[in-house]
């Protein structure tokens, strides 16, 4: 089965009690497409994405990841899990592994492989993110940078087919989020699907296949960086980009 | 005060605590003192990881249960629960389980039961507010690499959680320890129930209670001496800092 759409959101509608936070929400994305999504705060961007690997159920809609529709019931939420790898904002690293214990532990608890296939991959992972001398180190012996590294290369050693962003620089001192941002543009020339809720608008201009403005639940505007950040059609997007721009 | 006391005079004679008997009585009951204690221990903390991980779990029929739990066990005292388990339970079970048990004990089991669902109770609420103490995020991020909530339960959430509450679970684990005395008015031979019994075969009051008084004095320190090691060589890079101060 080939999958001509990596993700779809159909119509999606999602309530927290009174608070509607997605509004029949609709956007499409292609594999190996990456997908930059901003908006003002509130806006849905992390509920949105969340919702991809059902951390988040929906009231109302549809999401089909790699051609299976994941919001019907009996899905199986490993498998979805396995293949969609997300990445915080806070890293959430577990403070009692290893780095190296830290990548292991899905791969040897959720697809079964042994410990030395595992501790293989997860050590070419390191290398991969760029700090195999860090394997033995625990998260609280890790700068942010190194830590948010350590939890790419934990979610990677699914071999997720998706990797989801949720502000994964903005935890980060300044000096640090080029380290960050280069693992995840490399990624992205590897052909990883991959979508990325930042303000980094650099990186958007350079890695972004397309960019979507959201707030209130909805797709304000969306394009390829050129036609977006130059011009722009909508007032509200103008605003929030000279907003975080002047930054 | 002096003055009434002008007069009395009491015969110390540390003796009694090893001649005769005495020191054999004492080793027992130190020794029973251990052993219901331990087990007990066990069964607590097993229980009290059990109930004080459902507590938390995104599921309500199991929540309730661990509440109901909790709220019975720790709000009846002790001793009511050394009766029920020793008067109350035994007749409402089978002849042959019975009669196995009177012949070995039965006082030991009950005492051992009481103690651990009491406390097991108590170190639920000690296990549930190490579990709060997590970050929501730990428990997401579990979710979302696949692991099903039991795994990230056992091996995230509770191998952290256990890690942080050292402190307050010595707390209880002394608690326990020294609860078990009250196992001696269903004649568990304990460690004060022989020291009783010394009094009563010497008449020799204050050398028995100060000898018992001592025991359980070292006892509770070295359990504390454990636990303090413990807490270091399992202490998470980063949180010591956190744990030693609180
Ligand atoms: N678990 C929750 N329960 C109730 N309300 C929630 C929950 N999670 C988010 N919300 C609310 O839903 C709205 C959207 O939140 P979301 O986190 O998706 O916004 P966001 O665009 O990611 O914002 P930010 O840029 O601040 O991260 C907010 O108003 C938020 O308060
Ligand atoms: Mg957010």
């Amino acid at each position: 089965m080939k999958n001509s759409t990596a993700i779809e959101f159909r119509q999606v509608n999602k309530w927290f009690g009174k608070l509607h936070v997605l509004r029949d929400f609709s956007l499409k994305i292609d594999p190996g497409e990456v997908v930059v999504v901003c908006g003002p705060s509130g806006s849905g961007k992390s509920t949105l994405i969340r919702c991809v690997n059902r951390l988040e159920p929906i009231q109302s809609g549809e999401i089909i990841v790699l051609g299976e529709s994941i919001t019907q019931p009996g899905v199986n939420l490993s498998s979805l899990r396995a293949r969609v790898g997300i990445v915080f904002q806070s890293f959430n690293l577990f403070p009692h592994m290893t780095a190296l214990e830290n990548i292991m532990l899905a791969p040897v608890k959720v697809r079964g492989l042994t410990r030395d296939e595992a501790e293989k991959t997860a050590r070419a992972l390191l290398e991969r993110v760029g700090i195999p001398e860090k394997a033995n180190n625990y998260p609280a012996n890790l700068s942010g940078g190194q830590q948010q590294r350590v939890a790419i290369a934990r979610a990677l050693a699914m071999q997720p087919a998706i990797m989801l962003f949720d502000e994964p620089t903005s935890a980060l001192d300044p000096e640090m989020i080029n380290e960050v941002l280069d693992v995840m543009t490399d990624l992205a020339k590897e052909g990883m699907t991959m979508i990325v809720i930042t303000h980094e608008m650099g990186f958007a201009k350079r890695v972004a296949r397309r960019i979507v403005f959201m707030d209130e639940g909805q797709v304000i505007e969306e394009g390829g960086p050129d036609s977006f950040f130059d011009a722009p059609k909508f007032d509200r997007t103008r605003q929030f980009l000279s907003k975080i721009l002047s930054h | 005060m002096r003055g009434r006391w002008r007069g009395v005079k009491y015969d110390f004679d540390w003796s009694v605590l090893w001649s005769g008997e005495s020191g054999g009585w004492l080793l027992q009951g130190i020794l029973t003192t251990l052993e219901i204690s331990a087990l007990a221990w066990l069964l607590a903390v097993a229980l009290g990881i059990l109930s004080g991980a459902m507590r938390t779990v995104p599921f309500a029929p199991l929540r309730a249960i661990a509440t109901f739990y909790v709220e019975f066990f720790r709000n009846v005292p002790i001793l009511v629960w050394m009766f029920f388990w020793y008067f109350g339970v035994p007749p409402l079970l089978p002849h042959a389980i019975r009669d196995w048990l009177f012949n070995h004990g039965a006082e030991f089991w009950a005492g051992m039961f009481a103690l651990g669902v009491y406390h097991g109770a108590r170190m639920s609420e000690v296990i549930r507010s190490g579990i709060q103490s997590i970050p929501k995020t730990q428990f997401e991020a579990s979710m979302a690499m696949g692991l099903t909530v039991w795994q990230a339960y056992w091996l995230v959430i509770v191998p952290v959680a256990l890690r942080l509450i050292v402190p307050p679970a010595t707390n209880e684990s002394l608690n326990l320890l020294k609860n078990s005395s009250v196992a001696l008015t269903i004649s568990v031979a304990e460690l004060t129930f022989q020291t009783r019994q010394i009094e009563t075969y010497t008449a020799k009051a204050i050398e028995a209670l100060t000898a018992g008084t001592l025991i359980y004095l070292v006892l509770c320190v070295s359990i504390a001496i454990i636990m303090a090691r413990i807490e270091r060589r399992f202490a998470i890079p980063g949180l010591i800092a956190r744990v030693g101060a609180g």
